[in-house]
């Protein structure tokens, strides 16, 4: 998993409420065998004005000019800014995996669905929660700053706005830390690989004939 | 201090607890297949790592084969489906490239992981096992502790040989008395199912016991533990006895000599003691049970064979109504109708709950010499493995079926989650020996009743739903 300790990065929108793993990346795409690849089909219906078939190239599409993420001015946009619940539906991990294939690590709202923001989190995601009032001046400074760029700062917990404002929020201390270094749950269990390796020896003496090899 | 059998299981296999709560639970055994496993793979190749341990896995295709065997005469060339094609092809690239033990598709012991397993002895007693597939509960008939994962879980077990488990609590579910004479291992699970609800072993292990669940085959068993997860428990478990040692010890992949005896010393310790504290107990009549037969778009609409399908008057409340009218409206039925009025147009015997041997003998008892209604418009035999086919037809299983006007298949998934070419039509109404009656789950707009195998070969003859007791001698 990618660390991410300090982010400078430029603010697109997704100004509505409720927005559903299906939004973020439709039921056809899941058929793929591999989690990269999604980055050109997030949000596809909204994206673009054909219907979205997979294993296509999207650079040929039709873009639908009324969609802010295609705006010139988002382009390379790193920090969503999201609405209420964001993220909810089914557990599907091909949203992260879109949200990071199109560039995104942050995205900032006033909440988000449960199994969502553990699956950003187990994909180097921050999902960040911040005050519905908050979320919406941050909301009208974007609108009206083209360029405008938010810096988080995940160890110190805030986000800095360009007028100098520094706003605090909450994450989960054992997140927190995974991020911070990059750890991802398979590399923190593996930081205890020789407890493994320990306990494995001793089931083994045990245990001998689980660990005969198959011979199909 | 007492302790349960999945207590023993769990402390077998702990290896760290965690100041979260969660804890590392070391896994003897993976099953993979070729739906969840692409996304594991690719993730354990971008990040640089390698297998765990490679003997702990091990990898069969199933849900998408398909199921006809001029296709599959011609191997992978067969799957029409190109997106199928390319996730069977990219199992078995996966599998060369680690070295992972895998049975192929023309390979005779491919079948449905979860008859494949237990029968080769991949699965064993005292194991923890998973799988990316919800069904895995099904090992646990064998004394395991075996469960479903996510795909995010599979890659952590291939990598790290553990996985960061919470414990669950202890429901046991006892049995008790004999079960009549054509009552199934099926009908029991699906009476547990009625009794308790879909969420009655929400966050629980539940264990098997009682006298009837002793005296069920070890087919039996694993068709109830297949069915555990349908009553909301991930792992279901019955407790190893002799009829499990004498499965066990005949299966390919079984300890042989010295390590045999040291396997089966153990293995006899692999039940709950007899004064274990349960968090949940629930205690069925044996003899009260009937055939059952799923009238809804959940496993626990499900009633006896001379039931009826529920009235909406007598709903206990608002949400319990509109339930009720909304299952009625999909399934096509009128409230208060007999079950044995209900009418299916297609059959359907397989699945991991019921494509074993023992499966295939019980329909063919009641199928022998006779031939399935006119109305019926498809009626398919899917063995879940090659072995459980070759074993059919060595003992004259198929061409019962066959002269009985029905459809003898290749093993696989087949009609149980239409992932292949085997689809219910919309509208269309099914007698469907497998475990999950979802709207659309066999098929677009497709109707699924969930009966044992004797009472779809019954439905077949009769062209309804009937007492398969009442019907024609009955395979004990
Ligand atoms: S037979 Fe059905 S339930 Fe069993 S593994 Fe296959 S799809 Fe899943």
């Amino acid at each position: 998993m990618k660390p991410l300790q300090r982010l400078d990065g430029l603010v697109a929108p997704m100004d509505r409420a409720n927005v559903d793993t299906d939004l973020i990346i439709p039921k056809q795409f899941l058929k793929s065998i591999k989690r990269t690849g999604f980055g050109p089909n997030l949000f596809d219906e909204l994206r673009y004005l054909d219907e979205g078939v997979p294993d296509t190239d999207c650079s040929g599409r039709p873009l639908n000019p009324d969609f802010p993420l295609n705006f010139p001015r988002y382009l390379g946009a790193s920090i969503l800014l999201a609405r209420e619940n964001f993220g909810c539906g089914s557990s599907r991990e091909h949203a992260p995996w879109a949200l990071d294939g199109a560039g995104f690590r942050v995205i900032i709202a006033p909440s988000f669905a449960d199994i969502f923001r553990s699956n950003c989190f187990k994909n180097g995601l921050l999902p960040i929660a911040l005050d519905a009032a908050v979320v919406d001046d941050l909301f009208r400074a974007m609108y009206s700053n083209e360029g405008y760029r938010l810096i988080v700062d995940l160890e110190r917990q805030v986000v800095q706005t360009p007028d100098g404002q520094s706003i605090a929020f909450e994450v989960d201390g054992f997140r927190r830390d995974c991020l911070l270094k990059g750890l991802d749950d398979i590399g923190i269990t593996l930081e205890r690989a020789e407890a493994i390796r320990a306990f494995e020896l001793d089931h083994k003496t045990r245990f001998p004939w689980v660990f005969e090899t198959l011979e199909v | 201090m007492f302790l349960t059998l999945y207590d023993k299981l769990w402390n077998s296999h702990l290896v760290e607890s965690r100041d979260d709560g969660t804890a590392l639970i070391y896994i003897d055994r993976q099953l993979l297949h070729e739906v969840t496993s692409p996304q594991a793979f690719e993730g354990l190749r971008l990040a640089g790592r390698e297998p765990w341990r490679i003997s702990a896995n091990i990898a069969v295709p199933d849900h998408n084969v398909s199921t006809k065997a001029d296709e599959r005469a011609i191997g992978l060339a067969g799957v029409q489906d190109d997106v199928s094609r390319i996730q069977l092809q990219t199992l078995d690239d996966n599998c060369e490239a680690y070295a992972i033990p895998e049975i192929t598709l023309d390979d005779i012991r491919q079948g449905i992981v979860h008859v494949m397993g237990p029968e080769q002895g991949a699965t064993l007693p005292g194991m923890t096992i998973v799988c990316g597939d919800s069904h895995t509960s099904t090992h646990g008939a064998m004394g395991a502790l075996a469960h479903g994962i996510g795909t995010s879980e599979v890659e952590h077990v291939l990598a790290t040989g553990c996985l960061i488990q919470r414990k669950m609590k202890n429901f046991r579910v006892a049995v008790e008395g004999e079960l009549p004479v054509g009552v199934t291992g099926k009908d029991v699970a699906l009476a547990i199912i009625g009794h308790i609800g879909t969420a009655g072993g929400t966050g629980y292990a539940i264990e098997f016991c009682g006298s009837a669940i002793r005296d069920l085959t070890m087919e039996g068993r694993m068709t109830l533990c297949n069915m555990a997860i349908e009553a909301g428990a991930r792992a279901g478990l019955v407790a190893v006895d002799a009829t499990t040692l004498d499965y066990v010890k005949a299966t390919p992949f079984a300890p042989r000599g010295e390590q045999w005896h040291a396997a089966e010393a153990y293995w006899k310790t692999l039940h709950s003691d007899a004064d274990a504290v349960f968090d949940r107990e629930v205690v069925l009549d044996a003899a009260k049970i009937e055939p059952q037969v799923s009238w809804g778009t959940s496993p626990e609409m499900v009633t006896d064979v001379s039931g009826y399908v529920p009235r909406l008057v007598d709903m206990p409340n608002e949400t319990a109504r509109k339930g009720l009218e909304r299952a009625l409206q999909y399934m096509g039925l009128e409230e208060g109708m007999a079950i044995t009025d209900i009418r299916p147009d297609v059959i359907f015997i397989g699945s991991c709950t019921n494509s074993r041997i023992e499966d295939m003998r019980a329909a063919a008892a009641v199928l022998k010499g006779k031939r399935i209604a006119p109305s019926i418009k498809q009626a398919l035999v899917v063995p879940g493995s090659g072995v459980v086919k070759q074993q059919a037809e060595e003992e004259g299983l198929d061409r019962i079926f066959l002269e009985a006007g029905m459809e003898w298949r290749e093993p696989g998934c087949s009609m149980c989650l239409a992932m292949n070419a085997d689809k219910l039509e919309p509208g269309q109404r099914c007698a469907s020996t497998s475990n999950r009656n979802f709207e659309g789950r066999q098929g677009f707009g497709g109707r699924t009743h969930l009966v044992s195998p004797a009472m779809a070969a019954a439905a077949a003859i009769a062209g309804h739903f009937v007492d398969v007791r009442n019907t024609t001698e009955v395979a004990a």
